[in-house]
């Protein structure tokens, strides 16, 4: 391969002996001489290597020779071999691969082993026939799937509506305000809920204000360790993850479409409906299937609610594994949580690719 | 501008407010208060005291604030190593292989972080690496999960990249290598900050696979805030979260400012 790959370089070595040049290597004249250059530079990966090093190092003297042979005026320049691409450009991807594999892939395929042998041994599907029919397996499944859609569906309209007021009825402070969602994306899940302790729980704020204005024993608060908490707690946290594509695509329309709306008499809530909402079902698209994946692996918010009656998949796995130490049960779960997520993950790159977000 | 009339405007922007305030700044404001307060029980925090933050710096939290950095630290370096590498590798390889790879190192956002760890723990439990017991396994744990971000945001830049550049250098007569460093690596430079950044905000917040493996010697802090409020501690735990917040924002801003160094050179 190294050899079929040096033969244009020495062509081009060819083309050089007519260019007094002597240390002009490869790219002077020709079209030959661009291609031999492109090739070159784009498949350089970082330098510090071990594995396709020696590689390199073997092929590269018989490259300079060739180039010699077809140029003997031609004298040898310092950078031997820099002309010739010794090692196909796949090589230089296995490495990272080669680490992925090793890191990643492998651990997985190891689950999905352990999910199909019980612990009686053998192999055989019985792990999964005992989770699918395990009433706390189809909970879990039923709640991470309505948790996730209503989540996603909160923070679309969520984010669409405060999107909507900072990019077009601008405010002093907008600009604060979109440096603050940025942050806010740096924090961790789990911080949202440790808030909602304080804000919503048995003796937080809500609660505190209810009873100190109308004098009752203890507040009307008590959604916290239901369902309910935690899809507050998602909805909170995911929705700047669909704002920021939403205030980038507001970003890019121009203003003047507006304009131009509103003084033929449309009324904001057409425009918005006509001009801008189109506009945004890209973002909206991408952001919201982003959101909708994120939610269905969330397992910090869930955690911190601390709730026995919330449970889903990631928890599930979760208290399989490391309080039940059941790992086949806790790899079956880890499977079906991988297919619907990463299945939905494909759809998400898919759709982003068509709508070009 | 949506709405011209001054009350419309008015009206949305209360909803802003009200939607906005609550929602968002509420939390943050409310841990930062109780991280200060000994008892909640009512409409305010009293007890102001700075007690939880003289026990969120030293002994236990001191040691996971460590941890964490150690983790995150290493993670990202890491993550950042090969990520850039299988990017650069991608933008080399032909259409079809462009997107194997692609997807192959998009694969650890998509599979939920939990079932990272169960299978890190599986994986290295066993011979031939037995990893099971040492920081190591979350340090690996954490770079699997950063490392597509770390793609993802690096092979968006090397997309953007404008190839004139390394063909010039290399017409000049730069080697790959050369042209890597000299010319490749100083224009990404600016992404390859970001990346470090965002991998090691997500590093420092990684809860999920670090609930499945951490070792006793190598709490990282989620946990630890974990480990508080489980026990009912929640100002300590609200101490420690701010700890994390703002050394999370400490190194942002540090990174941040690099970047626009380098944007400028």
């Amino acid at each position: 391969m190294a050899s079929a790959d040096a033969v244009p370089a020495g062509g081009g070595g060819g083309v050089r002996t007519a260019s007094t040049g002597a240390g002009a290597r490869g790219g002077t004249t020709s079209a030959g001489g661009t291609r031999s250059a492109d090739p070159r530079t784009d498949g350089a990966p970082p330098a510090p290597s071990d594995a396709p090093v020696p590689h390199a190092d073997a092929a590269a003297p018989r490259g300079p020779r060739s180039g010699a042979g077809a140029a003997p005026g031609s004298r040898p320049g310092p950078p031997a071999g820099a002309p010739v691409r010794a090692v196909p450009r796949w090589v230089w991807a296995l490495p990272p691969v080669g680490v992925l594999a090793l890191f990643f892939l492998y651990p997985l395929a190891l689950v999905v082993q352990q999910s199909l042998s019980p612990d009686e041994g053998g192999t055989s599907v019985e792990p999964y026939a005992e989770v699918f029919a395990s009433e706390a397996f189809r909970e879990a499944l039923s709640t991470t799937v309505w948790l996730a859609v209503g989540a996603t569906l909160g923070c679309l309209v969520l984010g669409f509506v405060l999107a909507l007021v900072i990019a077009f009825i601008p405010f002093p402070g907008g600009r604060a305000v979109a440096k603050f969602i940025d942050v806010f994306l740096s924090f961790p899940s789990f911080l949202i809920t440790l808030a909602l302790l304080f804000v919503y729980g048995t003796v937080g704020m809500a609660n505190g204000l209810w009873t100190d204005v109308t004098g009752a024993a203890e507040g009307p608060f008590h959604f916290l360790t239901t369902p309910w908490g935690v899809l507050l707690a998602e909805i909170t946290y995911f929705t700047p993850f669909v704002m920021r594509p939403l205030l980038a695509a507001f970003s890019q329309l121009d203003t003047a479409q507006l304009e131009v709306a509103s003084s033929l008499g449309a009324r904001p809530a057409r425009i918005v409906r006509q001009v801008i909402l189109p506009e945004a079902l890209p973002a909206l698209a991408a952001g919201g299937s982003l959101v909708l994946v994120m939610c269905l692996n969330e397992f910090g918010i869930v955690l911190f609610t601390g709730a026995k009656g919330v449970t889903t998949l990631p928890m599930l796995v979760y208290s399989e594994a490391i309080l039940a130490s059941d790992y086949p049960a806790a790899c079956v779960v880890a499977v079906v949580n991988i297919a619907i997520s990463v299945g939905l993950y494909s759809l998400y790159r898919v759709v982003s690719r068509r709508v070009g977000a | 501008m949506l709405v011209h009339s001054r009350t419309g405007r008015w009206a949305a922007w209360a909803l802003f407010v009200v939607l906005f305030v609550p929602l968002f700044a509420l939390p943050l404001l409310v841990i930062l208060a109780a991280s200060f307060s000994t008892h909640w029980s009512g409409a305010f925090p009293s007890g102001p005291t700075a007690g939880h933050y003289t026990a969120a710096v030293r002994g236990e939290s001191l040691q996971a604030l460590t941890t964490s950095l150690v983790t995150a630290l290493t993670a990202s370096l890491l993550a950042l190593t090969v990520g850039t590498w299988a990017a650069l590798a991608a933008a080399a390889l032909g259409r079809g292989g462009k997107r194997v790879l692609d997807a192959l190192f998009m694969l650890p956002v998509a599979v939920p972080s939990v079932v990272v760890g169960l299978a890190v723990l599986v994986a290295f439990s066993q011979p031939p690496l037995l990893l099971n017991g040492t920081r190591w396994i979350v340090i690996l744990a954490h770079t699997v999960l950063v490392t597509a971000f770390a793609h993802q945001s690096v092979s968006a830049a090397v997309r953007r990249l404008d190839p004139m550049y390394e063909q010039a250098a290399a017409s000049l007569g730069a080697r790959p290598s050369y042209v890597l460093w000299k010319v490749k690596l100083p224009l990404l430079l600016p992404s390859l900050n970001a990346a470090a950044g965002l991998c090691f905000a997500l590093s420092m917040g990684e809860l999920s696979a670090t609930m499945m493996l951490y070792p006793p010697d190598w709490m990282p802090l989620p946990v630890r805030i974990f480990t508080a409020t489980d026990r009912g501690s929640l100002f300590t735990g609200s101490a420690v979260a701010v700890v994390l917040m703002a050394t999370t924002l400490l190194v942002l801003l540090a990174v941040s400012r690099i970047r626009t160094k380098a944007s400028y050179r």
